[in-house]
């Protein structure tokens, strides 16, 4: 009977609506106790005084590139970086090659990540579209029993609305729901960064953000007639997040994500055409920034997911047009998500660890992202003060691909864990 | 000069450009002369590596090049090697590795020169980069103007054509506009750049406002597949709202220059009769072309703090 004893932390558990100094024991994999001055006989001993407990984070959105893309990122090394990030459990989107579109694949992810991962738990997404064509269904079905959590053509948006409507029908038959990557290819056209003063700045071709907003609309009128649930991902612009919010307001069952570079970053940082900030959607301008901050804060946006999304060196080492879109995400996503809405007073770290991690296992109906006795000890140790300069070079992901690099953020990662189990553990 | 490369005219000083036109004047006289061989460049290497299709502005740079006894070679690439083929990075550390002091580089995307000179030794001069900037040709066609106005403060500049697409057109609001002149712009809404106003010049709303007393009127190409993209209906209605006339060009200053960087599409965005009247200086900007690259390849090349 294995036994640890995380003693003298600040848990934080929105669930449960805890916070407060205690010792948290972990027995089998599991919570067995928190209180105050619980004994340590026959149990490790991990020392958190000074630092914040709180169940681990659970991300809706990101890319392990396995199978097909290995060079990019792997099972095993995207689960060790998820883990360095405080992750617990990831959704993996469909866009490997082949695409997980279809029930073979599904198995191959999950054995791999059971088998090869860190212990963080990976929640494969199928496609909507074979082969993310966005013409005819994948089996969706086939791969709900495979272990899909969801259905997603990302990367590419379902143009087809009929199909789209369809899809969203049929998945919530099995129970699953379409995360949808809303953008109309037309009103994208040839654009690379996000149409503004910058883009015209360095004559780059731009992406108006009516791009977004236009299926963004077409989403929610979609699940709004159909009654059916919808989750929007990575939501950039300031009209994207309006739009989400009247919807909600109507009684639209639809739920929406931002990433951590959408809060972080602008399109400012493009300047001088770096292509670590080519990603999709677009990093967009100050006013957008603000409002997926407002989002987050008022509950309109769910979660902060990171779509994390790996790439060789060599993608983004090019002209600005050919380099990759994507960031590598994991690794910053607590820092950045706590510098921006933490350290400027805009919410509690217990509201960001709501967003990271309650709401995110709530959405995909998992366990997780609660710390009652009983549950899976799913925990991450985390320093809220500890001030970090990211180093991509020493990420754990084989993407280095961040334009965080070299930048100073507060929050760090001390140990991860999952059923109990050391995902991650700082040297210190 | 201090600055190792030429990308663009974003950020260049008043007098920086000033010394650039100053000294093409001088080699303007080297063009004129019988003899047209100096030693600026003797001992240098000039490469050309262009990634787009060039006739004037690459003969322009090779001339130039030659005029000053420097070695210059050209390589073309294709497009399409662009993604597939070697990388830029490689390619200039390649070229840098071959003693090369100056890369003359034209790239369809915008930044290409910025991401050469960040990894090579060599100057690198950017000749026209996607839509970003063609920064030798507004300082050719900037000591065009002076020339003939005396000078470039106050001066109303009138641009019109693809806007949108131009690096010409960006190239000159940066300079222009440091030079105090006032850049006015004309095209249909769809060849406008989001918040161009942001750059220090305005956007007439018709071209007889644009034209309105203007010292100079510079027309810019318009492609015709730009009308196939739906960027405007048809060149017949191009011509009718946005041609520069005869009629419209009296709406200028008496004796207002009439530019085109080139290559013209005669009848669409420049009528022939404007092309080719007393105003046009169009040839002379040929002519100013090779003096302004004599001259920034002879500041390059000698450059202080190496």
């Amino acid at each position: 009977m294995e036994k640890l004893l995380i003693r003298g932390g600040r848990v934080i558990d929105p669930a449960n609506g805890m916070d407060k100094i205690a010792d948290v024991l972990i027995e089998d994999g599991k919570i067995a106790a928190i209180g105050e001055g619980l004994s340590a006989d026959g149990a490790k001993v991990y020392d958190a005084a000074g630092k914040v407990v709180a169940p681990g984070f659970i991300d809706m959105h990101c890319h392990l590139r396995d199978p097909g893309q290995e060079y990019k990122e792997d099972i095993v090394s995207g689960t060790r970086a998820a883990a360095h990030g405080g992750f617990t459990a990831v959704c993996c989107m469909p866009n490997t090659k082949p695409t997980n579109d279809n029930a073979a694949v599904t198995r191959y992810i999950i054995e791999k990540a059971q088998t090869q991962g860190s212990g963080v738990r990976v929640y494969p997404v199928g496609a909507v579209s074979k082969g993310l064509a966005g013409v005819e269904m994948a089996e969706v079905g086939r791969m709900k029993e495979a272990g899909i959590i969801a259905i997603s053509d990302d990367g590419q948006p379902v143009s087809n609305s009929n199909l789209f409507r369809l899809a969203m029908q049929y998945a919530d038959h099995f129970g699953l729901f379409i995360m949808s990557h809303s953008e109309d290819k037309n009103l994208v056209g040839d654009g690379v960064m996000n149409e503004g003063f910058i883009s015209t700045k360095l004559g780059l071709p731009g992406i108006t953000r009516a791009a977004e907003e236009v299926m963004i609309a077409r989403d929610i009128l979609v699940a709004e007639a159909e009654g059916k649930r919808v989750h929007l991902c990575h939501v950039s612009t300031k009209g994207g997040v309006q739009l989400v919010r009247e919807a909600k307001a109507r009684g639209v069952r639809v739920t929406a994500e931002t990433t951590p570079h959408y809060i972080g970053a602008t399109d400012e940082w493009v300047m001088g055409y770096d292509s670590r900030c080519r990603v999709n959607p677009p990093l967009r301008e100050e006013e957008d920034r603000l409002a997926c901050i407002e989002g987050l804060c008022d509950g309109t946006i769910d979660v902060i997911a990171t779509d994390h999304a790996p790439h060789h060196e060599d993608e983004k080492r090019c002209e600005f047009h050919i380099a990759a879109s994507g960031i590598s995400g994991f690794e910053t996503a607590f820092c950045i998500s706590n510098s921006m809405l933490v350290k400027t007073g805009k919410m509690t770290l217990s509201d960001l660890i709501e967003r990271m991690s309650v709401r995110p296992a709530k959405l995909l109906g998992v366990q997780g992202g609660n710390l009652a006795v009983g549950n899976p000890a799913d925990v991450v140790v985390l320093d809220p003060d500890k001030e970090i300069v990211v180093d991509a070079s020493k990420f754990l992901s084989k993407g280095k691909n961040t334009p965080f690099d070299g930048k100073t953020y507060v929050g760090e990662i001390e140990l991860t864990l999952v059923d109990g189990k050391t995902a991650y553990q700082g040297n210190d | 000069m201090k600055r190792k490369d030429m990308l663009g005219l974003d950020g260049v000083s008043r007098e920086e450009i000033t010394s650039i036109l100053d000294t093409a004047l001088t080699m303007r006289q080297v063009v004129r002369s019988n003899n047209k061989k100096t030693s600026h460049l003797q001992g240098k290497s000039i490469v050309t590596l262009f990634y787009e299709n060039s006739t004037r502005t690459r003969m322009s740079f090779e001339l130039a090049s030659k005029y000053m006894s420097a070695a210059a070679a050209n390589i073309s690439a294709s497009a399409s090697s662009v993604a597939k083929g070697e990388t830029l990075i490689d390619t200039g550390v390649t070229l840098d590795q071959m003693g090369t002091d100056v890369i003359i580089i034209r790239h369809p995307m915008s930044g290409a020169p910025t991401l050469l000179a960040k990894h090579v030794r060599a100057s690198v001069i950017n000749a026209g980069d996607g839509m970003n900037e063609h920064p030798t040709q507004a300082l050719l066609d900037m000591l065009t103007m002076r020339e003939h106005l005396g000078g470039l403060e106050g001066a109303k500049i009138a641009i019109c054509g693809d806007v949108m697409h131009s690096r010409v057109a960006r190239s000159n609001i940066y300079g222009l506009t440091t030079m105090g002149a006032n850049v006015v712009l004309c095209a249909p809404p769809t060849l406008i750049p989001t918040r161009i106003e942001e750059l220090g010049c305005t956007v007439a709303p018709t071209i007889e406002d644009a034209c309105e007393g203007a010292d100079v009127v510079m027309g810019l190409r318009i492609q015709r597949e730009r009308q196939q993209k739906g960027l405007f209906p048809s060149v017949a209605e191009y011509c009718d709202h946005w041609e520069i006339t005869p009629e419209r060009l009296a709406l200028a200053k008496k004796n207002a220059l009439v530019m085109h960087p080139g290559p013209m599409n005669r009848g669409v965005e420049i009528a022939s009769s404007v092309a080719d009247c007393g105003q046009s200086v169009i040839t002379q900007q040929v002519e100013s072309g090779v003096a302004v690259r004599m001259a920034l390849l002879y500041m390059l090349t000698r450059r202080e703090n190496g």
